[in-house]
């Protein structure tokens, strides 16, 4: 029925406007505000070196995945990004290790021993003195990045790619679709992999070793590669593409809106994020981004796309990504009144302390742990 | 509606054109099926209908296409897009996005239907087709029968006039295959839409075409008319040809009205020592009292109850007790009890995502129970190396294709000999035998799909395993092919090895098992001869059976048989 299922919720009793309806498609969060929330959690982690900080950020977004993440096969990357995440640690920590680091250190681990280099490669060393600030330093450093992966993570178990597309202006949802097909690629070749594993023990060959592998990549890529043209044939015979008529004069203005509104946002946002240019970086990406509007939605004439049951921005929406900027804004200010609890330094060595204030404001990421619908369990 | 006027079709790597100088016209609102043994152009010639061919597939398409008078030459797919509705042979292959309730959506938003329009239409298609538990499921997550269900219902939306689809019910179970039909039906009768289909398994769909297209002749006619001539029938053509029945009877309802002079003539052959199945039934229950199948009937069989306490000389080769396989939150084995023994054809059979597959899977040792046991020949699959199983136990997945991964037949069919540590053209042999005329510098992608089948199975035969497991192994496979398959089977089993088939071929079950095991829910419901259990349920009794119930004839072979030891 063309008539949207009612927002009025009826002012019943408040238990029943404050506990977490279950999930179905039309209270479904949408998917922008899951973004937002993480990408706040991932600008707070950013602003702080405090380990016990960013453990705080990570436990909030496993928290929050874990009560309301659902059985979908994109639901599953988290652990996939979490494990990524250890691994930029362990990665970032033999790099130090090998590398050396300009961090000064009085505790002294262990010398490895120092590749001779020759004097024009000045300022480079392999192997040497490792101390034991230096490696926390590289732990501090890793665990934040760690954490922004995490946070992405989060996003992606969270909300669906596939319905951030349904938000995307009509004028780059083909785009958007192309590059959503592209990202299943991934996925389906691992699921081909794990066939052909499969298949290579049901022909009684071992499934491991470099030779397996080997054996096993080309058939995966002549998979994935014929799974791409079905799909792009599916795609074609059911109007993918299709678009309506457009004087040539629209056409044009489109192009240079859009051209020059993406100039405009790049070097606005220079502006901003460089040093000298704060002056001109702001009206310089306001005027890019209303150029850049302006053309989406003239080239949106192009489309002759409907866009079924789109996600709704609603109060939990609103709660959902509030609480991932507030918790931004408020590490943000915390950078102001207590910097050096955020950076706890690794000259002395020192256990780093856990700041209660900024604590508490990254505890607010909580909220959508009790606010988004609950997913209903799969049998 | 449709109108093909002498169309050809030819790929460039190919010296004959696949389809040559056709000229058709299917007018609107008729079923029309296309009939024709594999590999004689049927996808092709449903694909130039939506314009896939030559636009997509390349290859040079001589002639004219016309599909509600616009011609495919001038428009491209997508301009086809609102009359013309394609369902592919893999259901997966379709899907653009990742739940169930977009992807109906996706083709009317890429026709800019309003978005009421949409819903309302979702909500219809949801119900018709049964999907309204699924709708929020991610795609990945369906079984094979919902996903067909979810293809068809993707391109039912857009309200098409010309609905081609691919095989639609050879992955279905019988009653997800009648569903599917009726809902083809409904729309040829309610909505006037013209659909155009091609399929192998005649017995589901003969009786709901008004028009049958035979290839490669190109004769189209009233279904009647084409089944007395086409090389290719379903069983009761068969049965009505045996018995001369005139006009032939397309459905059981009409050959069950004639079939009363056939019933008296069958009716003192009952028992007279007529074999239900070809082979000699080698019951372990039988032989635990010594004969190896000798003086078996079927009225003896049907007061034989299985009786588990029976000593038994020979170790079975398949024995599982109380068997569970939990899949993350899915039980999808409960309590197992499966005992299979040398020379014993074992059909599984159940609605799709009943259990089957995974039940192959746990005997070939790809997914450790969770808990009770399984014993192939003596040992725990999962934790027998590699190496070693294949010589106890070989399994032809669902998707042969998935067991091939060399280049050509020839190096397939080498390492095969050397995986198995089998004599130098062991496999080849085995293919030649199954298969004449499979080139050996073919690749295996290029195979038609019976011809991969043959390759993949010969791959699994040269290790000799005793225990050999079939994973739906008819999809895609005409008369022709399904009867070589059938022999070979036979032969194997009356060599001594156990063949289990996990299936929804009622037909192939009823010629080939000794038992049938029936799973819903991953728990057994029925597990019996295979007259005992085919027969008393509707929807897994063979054509045969349904017309010449209540007497226990099973295949045409059966009758043909006994008619001919009684002249």
């Amino acid at each position: 029925m063309s008539t949207a299922p009612g927002r009025t919720v009826f002012p019943g009793p408040l238990r029943s406007v404050l506990t977490a309806p279950v999930a179905s498609r039309a209270n479904a969060l949408h998917a922008g505000a899951w973004w937002l929330w993480a990408l706040g959690l991932a600008v707070a982690a950013s602003r702080t070196t405090n380990p016990l900080l960013l453990g705080l950020v990570v436990g909030v977004a496993g928290y929050v995945v874990a009560a309301r993440r659902t059985d979908a096969p994109w639901a599953r990357s988290y652990g996939a990004f979490v494990k990524l995440g250890l691994f930029v640690v362990a990665l970032r920590v033999l790099f130090s290790v090998f590398l050396g680091s300009p961090i000064p250190g009085a505790h002294l681990l262990f010398t490895l021993p120092e590749v001779p280099l020759p004097s024009w490669a000045q300022g480079v060393r392999i192997g040497g003195r490792v101390t034991a600030e230096q490696v926390l330093f590289a732990v501090y450093d890793g665990a934040k990045l760690a954490t922004l992966l995490i946070c992405v993570g989060a996003a992606n178990a969270l909300a669906n790619p596939a319905r951030l597309l349904k938000s995307l202006p009509g004028a780059l949802y083909e785009a958007g679709v192309a590059v959503v097909v592209a990202m299943t690629f991934a996925p389906n070749m691992v699921a081909d992999v794990a066939r052909l594993r499969t298949a290579r023990r049901l022909r009684g060959r071992p499934t491991g070793g470099v030779r397996a592998v080997l054996q096993i990549g080309l058939p995966v890529l002549e998979g994935a590669l014929e799974r791409s043209i079905a799909v792009a044939a599916s795609m074609d015979a059911r109007g993918y593409g299709r678009t309506a008529r457009v004087p040539a004069a629209v056409r044009r203005t489109t192009n240079v809106l859009t051209l020059g509104g993406l100039l405009g946002i790049c070097a606005g946002s220079y502006g901003l994020l460089a040093a000298e240019g704060a002056g001109y970086g702001l009206p310089l990406l306001g005027a890019g981004l209303l150029a850049a509007v302006a053309g989406l939605r003239l080239g949106g004439r192009r489309t002759v796309r409907t866009r079924y049951r789109p996600d709704r921005w609603g109060a939990r929406s609103w709660l959902v990504a509030g609480s991932g900027v507030a918790v931004a804004v408020l590490m943000i200010r915390a950078n102001a009144y207590a910097p050096e609890a955020l950076h706890p330094g690794v000259v002395p060595l020192a256990a780093p302390e856990l700041p209660l204030l900024p604590a508490l404001s990254v505890l607010l990421g909580l909220v959508p742990a009790f606010v988004a619908p609950v997913p209903e369990e799969n049998p | 509606m449709i109108r093909f006027e002498n169309v050809s079709v030819r790929y460039e790597e190919d010296t004959e054109p696949t389809l040559r100088n056709l000229d058709l016209t299917v007018p609107e609102g008729e079923l029309v099926l296309l009939v024709g043994p594999s590999g004689v152009g049927k996808s092709t010639l449903l694909n130039a209908v939506s314009g896939l061919v030559p636009h997509f597939t390349g290859g040079t398409l001589t002639g004219r296409v016309t599909v509600d008078g616009r011609d495919t030459r001038t428009h491209p797919p997508r301009e086809l897009a609102d009359v013309v509705g394609t369902v592919g042979q893999d259901p997966s292959a379709h899907f653009v996005t990742d739940t169930v309730e977009d992807e109906l959506a996706y083709g009317m938003e890429s026709l800019g239907l309003a978005p009421g329009v949409m819903r309302r239409r979702v909500e219809e298609t949801l119900d018709l087709l049964g999907l309204a538990e699924l709708r929020d499921r991610p795609i990945a997550t369906l079984s094979g029968g919902q996903r067909q269900r979810v293809a068809i219902g993707s391109v039912l939306t857009p309200h098409p006039k010309v609905l081609v689809l691919d095989e639609p019910t050879s992955a279905l179970d019988p009653s997800a295959a009648e569903d599917v039909l009726a809902v083809l039906q409904r729309l040829v009768h309610d909505l006037g839409t013209t659909v155009l289909l091609a399929e192998h398994r005649l017995e589901r769909v003969v009786q709901y075409a008004d028009q049958v297209l035979l290839l490669p002749e190109a004769v189209m006619g009233p279904p009647s008319a084409v089944m007395s001539v086409s090389p290719i029938h379903p069983p009761v053509v068969t049965l009505g040809r045996l018995a001369g029945w005139t006009p032939l009877p397309l459905t059981v309802r009409d050959a069950r009205r004639r079939a009363g002079g056939l019933k008296e003539r069958l009716e003192p052959l009952i028992g007279a020592g007529v074999p239900a199945g070809p082979l000699p039934h080698p019951s372990p229950h039988a032989r635990g009292h010594g004969g190896r199948g000798g003086g078996f009937s079927l009225f003896s069989r049907r007061r034989r109850r299985p009786q588990g306490e029976q000593p038994h000389p020979a170790t079975p080769l398949v024995l599982t007790a109380s068997l569970h396989v939990r899949r993350a939150r899915v039980e999808a084995l409960r309590a197992i009890d499966l005992r299979v023994d040398p020379g014993e054809t074992v059909a599984l059979m159940g609605r799709n995502g009943a259990g089957k597959s995974t039940l192959l899977s746990a005997l070939v040792g790809m997914i450790a129970p969770t808990s009770g046991t399984v014993r192939i020949a003596g040992r725990a699959p999962h934790a027998t190396d590699p190496r070693e199983l294949i010589r106890q136990v070989g399994l032809v997945p669902q998707e042969p294709r998935d067991l091939l991964y060399a280049d050509t037949v020839a190096a397939e069919c080498a390492a095969a000999d050397a995986d198995a540590g089998a004599a130098d053209g062991t496999c080849r042999a085995l293919v030649s035998e199954l298969l004449p005329g499979v080139a050996d510098d073919t690749h295996p992608r290029d195979l038609s799909e019976g011809q991969r089948l043959a390759l993949a199975l010969a791959v699994v035969l040269t290790g000799r395993p005793p225990l050999l497991l079939l994973d739906e192994p008819t999809r895609g496979l005409d008369y022709a092919a399904k009867a070589r398959l059938v022999e070979h089977l036979r032969a194997l089993a009356a060599d001594g090895h156990a063949i289990v088939l996990a299936t929804h071929d009622v037909e192939l079950a009823a010629e080939l098992a000794h038992r049938v095991v029936i799973l819903a829910d991953g728990e057994v419901v029925a597990d019996g001869p295979t007259a005992e259990v085919v027969v008393s349920s509707p929807a897994f009794s063979p054509q045969v059976a349904k017309v010449l119930a209540p007497q226990p004839w099973l295949t045409v072979e059966q009758v043909e048989r006994a008619l001919e030891e009684a002249r």
